[in-house]
């Protein structure tokens, strides 16, 4: 499959546009592939490509074309190189790519990202092929050494063995031949049942250093004399600075320069302390611009009126129109709010700016855009830009911006060339935030016998892929937004999926975990359970009845609602809820369990999940990643809220946008079904499995069919 | 700027120039640079900054290093030379607790000084020790059982 079509199956799943030309599309932001992908050798070493170096001493470096934050990728992609290489994976070293779109682009984009849970789908092919070839390379060369068939001598834990002669070499032995050999085309890849590294119990590559404290992690970087800063965007979405009184901020100790840049004002100091102080000592006058009486209901009502509106189809299979032109459609709308990312480590870049050059540390999920953007606003050449990318400290979409490098350098702009750190506050990060964008679903449906017989369903809010990849936003969808909606695994025999899109006034909006499936698993596993109660049906029961098409999804329901005791009697006003979902190429099923008190409060007593995601490279991971993104998700549906009052964002920190903690999250089983299928993606699988099976669970308690997010306490209250 | 202050921070002695109003917070990353204790929110609601004075956990995004006098600073760096941090860093490699790892340094500080005072926490004991640190990752399932196990290495 060459990686055009490659790209074209994993970004439009199943049917997606049904031949619309998406495949041409994104075959356009292809990067060119497959010319020269070689690495820079090293001068005695072997660099069989971009993403392996092996040095005569034996050292294996595996170079890492997606970011690690948290997802446990760099050990997958680790494991998957060293799987094929059959190298010593005690002894890899991982470093971390340079911004190179040509040979660390990621596959389904076409662009360094790390993103849409797609590491592991969109690279498993390539990086197999990438280790076979140099597994195949070494085979050779010591093959040759010894005058024998090369099909005589296999490979295992960093060395090639004449089994026959009982002669071994040491990859790093064979280094310096190696490198003659021609790489083979297609070398052949392992049967999965040979394979002792991938789905076999790992630690984790990156957990020794976190645990002392020695990761270094964006905001960490030290450099000498660094100067520190932090800043104040315009509080109102589009304002400008019209006066600045810095009087009393300079004649801080520690305060060395107040820099004003048109929307902005930083205070550059010593150290942070002294930036905070004295940027809390300035008197700021803002030009607050058109958005200054901009409001979450005004914002609300532009979204549900243009909700009423005709969108752009979809997908349309059957004839839905006729089926819902009879009585007895049941309708619903469900809303998901604004959401900022509360990344752990708060937005920060450090920046050293000189005539001819720029130097960035920061941790980034889009490394390229990072320098292609700071290329553009200093009018450097990209290649005088440089990017020393981190480990990161949550990124959940976040860091697919560039937004906090471009404000860095901005400031950086006005000092002498020294090296700059820049940290938000964590209000400040919270305050301009690219937001989960509000969403409205209204869906119509009919039931006959039992099962479902015409599904519509219109997806409204902005659209994120028109502006950050506008190529990808093509004939008015938004293929993102509209992500588990068309792909919406039940036999329904006419269904028919809408998009409109609205862009919400001043509030911008970006990738957060879990993207487009998570507003529209949603809204598709609330209206189901409304569904089965209208038909008189098990919920668990309604969903496997109509999931022939989805064997792999079916059998995760029937394994989940086995393994949470589905069905067994439970107290007053406590309740199981369940969803499930074909989201990220993963086959996902999920029971959570609530008690609701008489205030209206909402309490988890237990979380039960059941995954089919293929090919486990690193189970454990896999079991981590689905309980974090439960929890995460979770955490929106209880908590998530971003409104805007004045055109500003009203929250501004952890008091007021709030977070689970760990005295209020149960025991999270999660229960892995073996599969031999290629991998699907598992770090947002989790985030948007939660919500719907909390709705759900609260249905199921006390009859009250909550349609927004996040849960409404007074709604549930006893006699509310 | 006041007197040069001595700090005594994972057993070593410092001496510090930086206002009594600066949180330890700042004086350990900007001025010692040890990086390993976090900033998250810089008002007490996250966790992240978590340290030891004389082995009881503090908030060092609100402490100002005026109040520190001659206790014994610790932090993520040196916590490994004492049992308990020992056996909680331990315990976070065997369950792989840790994802993006931002918070853990807090989490492991929360926990080592629950740890010595507690060496055998219930469930109440670690809600009441743990619900101050947020971990986005939601690791939190692994952080309750790798403090018990942390817990049951000490027998």
């Amino acid at each position: 499959m060459s990686s055009a079509s490659k790209t074209a199956t994993l970004l439009t799943r199943r049917d997606l546009l049904q031949g619309a030309g998406a495949g041409a599309l994104l075959a356009f932001y292809l990067p060119v592939r497959g010319a020269d992908t070689r690495g820079a050798a090293p001068k005695a070493g072997f660099a069989p490509n971009a993403f392996i170096r092996i040095d005569p001493s034996g050292r294996t470096t595996l170079v890492m074309p997606q970011v690690e934050m948290g997802q446990g990728v760099y050990t997958s992609i680790g494991l998957i190189l060293a799987e094929e290489l059959d190298g010593d994976w005690s002894q890899v070293v991982l470093e971390h790519a340079p911004p190179n779109d040509k040979l660390y682009g990621n596959p389904a984009f076409g662009l360094q990202a790390t993103g849409n849970s797609n590491s592991i789908r969109a690279w498993w092919t390539q990086l197999r092929t990438a280790g076979a070839a140099a597994r195949a390379m070494l085979v050779q060369a010591a093959a040759h050494q010894w005058q024998v068939d090369p099909g005589s001598c296999t490979a295992q834990r960093g060395e090639v063995i004449h089994a026959a002669s009982g002669r071994r070499l040491r990859y790093g032995a064979l280094a310096g031949a190696a490198r003659q050999i021609t790489p083979p085309a297609k070398p052949p890849l392992k049967d999965p049942k040979d394979f002792t590294l991938i789905g076999k119990p790992q630690k984790r590559y990156d957990t020794p250093d976190k645990v002392i404290g020695k990761t270094v992690y964006g905001i960490d970087v030290l450099l000498p004399g660094m100067r520190f800063a932090t800043l104040a965007a315009s509080p109102v979405f589009g304002g400008k600075v019209a006066h600045v009184d810095d009087a009393a901020a300079l004649a801080l100790p520690g305060v060395h320069k107040v820099v004003v840049a048109d929307d902005l004002v930083a205070v550059v100091g010593d150290n942070m302390w002294a930036a905070k102080k004295g940027l809390q000592a300035l008197t700021i006058t803002w030009d607050e611009g058109p958005n200054a009486k901009l409001a979450s209901p005004q914002i609300w009502d532009d979204l549900r009126r243009a909700s009423e509106k005709d969108g752009v189809v979809a997908k349309s299979v059957g004839d839905t129109k006729a089926a819902l032109s009879g009585s007895g459609a049941i309708e619903a709308a469900y809303e998901v709010p604004f959401l900022a990312h509360a990344t752990m480590e708060p937005l920060n870049c450090t920046v050293q700016l000189k005539t001819d050059s720029c130097e960035l540390w920061l941790g980034t999920q889009i490394m390229t855009r990072v320098q292609g953007t700071v290329a553009q606003l200093t009018g450097l050449p990209p290649e005088k830009v440089t990017v020393h990318n981190h480990y990161i400290g949550g990124g959940f979409g976040r860091r697919l911006e560039p937004d906090m490098a471009l404000k860095a350098v901005r400031v950086a702009q006005h000092l002498d060339g020294e090296p700059l750190k820049v940290i938000w506050t964590r209000e400040e990060d919270m305050q301009h935030d690219v937001y989960r964008p509000m969403y409205r679903d209204t869906i119509a449906a009919t039931l006959r016998d039992g099962k479902i017989e015409a599904w519509k369903y219109k997806v409204s809010g902005s659209s994120i892929l028109a502006r950050w990849l506008p190529p990808a936003f093509q004939n008015g969808i938004d293929f993102d937004a509209v992500d588990s909606a068309v792909d919406n695994p039940y036999d329904i025999p006419n269904k028919h999926v809408e998009y409109v899109r609205v862009e919400p006034q001043g509030v911008p909006t970006g990738f957060w975990r879990g993207v487009g499936p998570n507003n529209n698993v949603f809204a598709t596993e609330c209206f189901m359970d409304e569904l089965a109660r209208k038909a008189g049906k098990d919920p668990v029961e309604f969903r496997t009845s109509m999931l022939g098409g989805s064997p792999r999804l079916k059998a995760a329901l029937e394994l989940v609602a086995h393994k949470s005791g589905w069905g067994e009697p439970l107290p007053p006003r406590a309740g199981r809820g369940v969803s499930a979902q074909v989201s990220f190429a993963s086959f996902i099923a999920t029971v959570v369990e609530v008690q609701v008190e008489d205030s209206g409060e909402v309490k988890l007593r237990r979380v039960t999940c059941a995954v089919d995601t293929g090919i486990a490279v690193s189970p454990d991971t896999v079991v981590a990643q689905l309980q974090g993104g439960l929890i995460f998700g979770l955490t929106a549906a209880l908590y998530g809220e971003i409104t805007i009052e004045k055109g500003r964002v009203v929250q501004s920190n952890f008091n007021d946008y709030r977070m689970l903690r760990i005295n209020q999250v149960p025991d999270i089983e999660v229960h892995l079904i073996p599969s031999g299928e290629s991998p699907g993606g598992i770090g947002e699988t989790g985030v948007t499995a939660g919500p719907p099976a909390l709705r759900n669970a609260i249905y199921a308690a006390t009859g009250v069919a909550l349609r927004r997010l996040p849960i409404d306490r007074a709604a549930l209250a006893r006699g509310g | 700027m006041s007197e040069p202050k001595q700090l005594a921070v994972n057993g070593q002695q410092h001496s510090v120039e930086a206002p009594d109003d600066m949180p330890l917070l700042w004086v350990l990353r900007d001025v010692l640079g040890l990086t390993g204790t976090k900033f998250g929110c810089g008002i007490a609601q996250c966790g992240a900054c978590t340290v030891h004075l004389d082995g009881k956990p503090v908030r060092s995004c609100v402490l100002p290093v005026g109040a520190v006098g001659t206790r014994a600073v610790t932090t993520i760096e040196g916590v490994g030379a004492t049992e308990s941090g020992a056996r909680v860093q331990k315990a976070w490699l065997d369950l792989e607790v840790v994802q993006c790892g931002y918070c853990q340094p807090g989490q492991i500080m929360s926990a080592s000084a629950l740890l010595a005072g507690t060496p055998s926490p219930d469930d109440a004991d670690i809600d009441a020790a743990m619900a101050g640190n947020i971990c986005r990752c939601g690791t939190y399932v692994r952080i309750r059982a790798a403090i018990k196990r942390a817990a049951g290495n000490q027998a």
